[in-house]
């Protein structure tokens, strides 16, 4: 019993060292769902900071959110001239690379983290992709994630947005991630850091359900549980506009 | 207006793909090809994943293909004689095709050879069809009647069969070996095949223009629509709303693009699609030569 106690002690002891602040989150919609006429979505997610002690001194608290659709391999291929005309040559096949990634901060990345921290917890950009298996033949294999970073940035899908925090008082803050209108079902993992110097001090983790509703919903499972019929279905309603169209037409003209 | 497509994952204006059927539509009716040669690069360039744009526009095919058969058969334009038997060869041709097709992709590069096949076609056929339509044009200035070749080397064959829309007696190997080529080439290409079947049936069999392109519809509509059910089953890569959106541009543009066959000359319609075939041709040679502004990119893991 005294053993149970004192172990409890100790535990209490060491828990608030490590929770000193703790964060409170809402998000302004936990769901987000896809309908026919989905044109992207923005999800505000704010929270607030909760501490037994005063605001420590030394550097200011600083918050990295970072939101992340489910990851899948990519084949990352690149072209090359060969008797002069342009084809694909050297593949690398990148492990894991999520669909959607956005790392909002409340200041330059490099000053709220450090290296250190983005390592351990896999924060920026390139450290949220997993490349390993590289051919060994393959010259610059890290050329090769740049460029899957290069096009996807292009196309909105990661995004880093440096000050897209607002943080007031060093208790209270908000972002706003717009997600774009390509987006893939799954769980979006939210991850929310609190930092300060550049270290981690809190963290905490939800996810974002995006899914299909509706007609989406029901085609997406119809092509993929019953394809035959599918397949029928799309034939069917083919050769019938084809025929109602003509029909229309033949109206028409007399 | 944006609307998501459920297969393709992606947010497309709905506006955009209407129109682009119906100019897909138009050309389908005008020469009797399917488009899919046109509308799966389009599709490409609007941002639809290329699995899914060539899975749906054999769908969109079938419709616009379809529409404007029904406007050839009121005119009678439609050879079935010669329909079935191209279409007998089709089908033993897209079962070859296919096992090609899975050759070359074991090998790799059955992108560039995709490609390769898609300018060395359309840079022959069209060069071939606008030089011999300027010379048809150009005699019937002169005052001179064309006039079409009656004996082919192709007559002197054996199992003769008589076509009567068309006016010919020959044999039925040389539609059977078009039939299978094209059926080949639709496999591999992932088209139709109506801009390869329309001059082999005018410059190989000698059949007359007008039934060339009813006769060709009706082979595309079974090749298209026996290579959406492969898709559909195998990839699942046909997008039901965004072919909504393609065939209702695409049948309407269809019955518009045969009325303006009609009222034109053979000549001219072959020359118009001869520059049409070239262009596109031009366009997947430059992307070849040029050096492209983003030499990496992206695609999912198979196998």
């Amino acid at each position: 019993m005294r053993l149970l106690s004192a172990l409890t002690g100790l535990f209490l002891m060491a828990l608030p060292a490590k929770a000193a602040e703790e964060i409170v989150l809402g998000l302004s919609q936990a769901e987000v769902s896809i309908t026919t006429n989905f044109d992207g979505s923005e999800i505000l997610v704010y929270g607030a900071v909760k501490r037994e002690t005063p605001i420590p001194d030394g550097a200011p608290l600083e918050v990295v959110v970072t939101v992340s659709g489910p990851s899948t391999p990519v084949m990352v291929r690149r072209k090359e001239r060969r008797f002069g005309i342009w084809v694909n040559t050297d593949a690398v096949e990148v492990d894991r690379a999520p669909s959607f990634y956005a790392v909002v901060t409340s200041g330059p990345l490099s000053e709220v983290l450090k290296r250190i921290e983005d390592l351990r917890h896999r924060i920026s950009i390139p450290r949220a992709i997993r490349s390993v298996g590289a051919p060994m033949e393959i010259e610059n294999p890290t050329k090769f994630t740049e460029a899957l970073i290069r096009v996807r940035t292009a196309s909105n899908l990661y995004q880093v947005i440096e000050d897209g925090v607002k943080v007031d008082e060093q208790t209270l803050f908000r972002a706003a991630i717009a997600l774009p209108a390509a987006l893939t079902e799954g769980a979006y993992d939210t991850r929310i850091f609190l930092t300060r110097a550049g270290d981690v001090v809190a963290q905490y983790e939800t996810v974002i359900d995006v899914r299909k509703v509706g007609l989406e919903r029901w085609l997406f499972k119809l092509a993929h549980e019953q394809a035959f019929i599918y397949g029928l279905l799309s034939l069917f309603i083919a050769i019938t506009a084809g025929w109602g169209a003509s029909a229309a037409f033949g109206l028409l003209r007399r | 207006m944006q609307i998501y497509l459920p297969i393709a994952e992606v947010s497309v204006n709905a506006f955009l793909l209407l129109g682009l059927g119906g100019i897909v539509g138009i050309l389908s009716g005008m020469f009797g090809v399917g488009g899919g040669f046109l509308i799966t690069p389009l599709l490409f360039f609007v941002g639809i994943p290329p699995a899914v744009a060539v899975a749906t526009s054999t769908n969109q095919i079938v419709a616009s293909s379809f529409s404007a058969l029904l406007a050839h058969l009121k005119r009678k334009t439609v050879d079935f004689r010669m329909g079935w038997v191209l279409l007998a060869g089709g089908l033993i041709g897209s079962g070859l095709g296919m096992i090609v097709f899975n050759y070359l992709k074991s090998l790799g590069q059955v992108d560039l050879l995709v490609t390769l096949c898609y300018v060395i076609f359309l840079g022959i056929i069209g060069g071939l069809m606008f030089f011999e339509s300027l010379r048809a044009i150009r005699r019937t200035r002169k005052g001179g009647r064309v006039k079409r070749k009656k004996h082919y080397w192709v007559h002197g064959l054996p199992l003769k069969m008589r076509f009567r829309v068309s006016g010919l007696y020959i044999s039925v190997i040389p539609p059977v070996l078009v039939g299978a080529s094209v059926g080949v080439l639709s496999a591999i290409m992932g088209v139709g095949g109506g801009f390869i079947m329309v001059p082999a049936m005018i410059y190989l069999l000698g059949m007359p223009t007008k039934v060339v392109i009813g006769t060709s519809l009706l082979q595309i509509i079974f090749v298209t629509a026996f290579t959406t059910m492969l898709h559909a089953t195998t990839n699942q890569t046909v997008d039901i709303v965004l072919a909504v959106l393609l065939l209702v541009g695409g049948v309407l543009g269809a019955q518009v693009g045969t009325r303006i066959g009609v009222r034109m000359q053979a000549e001219q319609l072959r020359i118009l699609l001869a520059l049409l075939v070239l262009a596109v041709c031009g366009k997947l040679a430059l992307d070849l030569l040029l050096k492209p502004a983003e030499l990496y990119s992206l695609g999912p893991v198979t196998g």
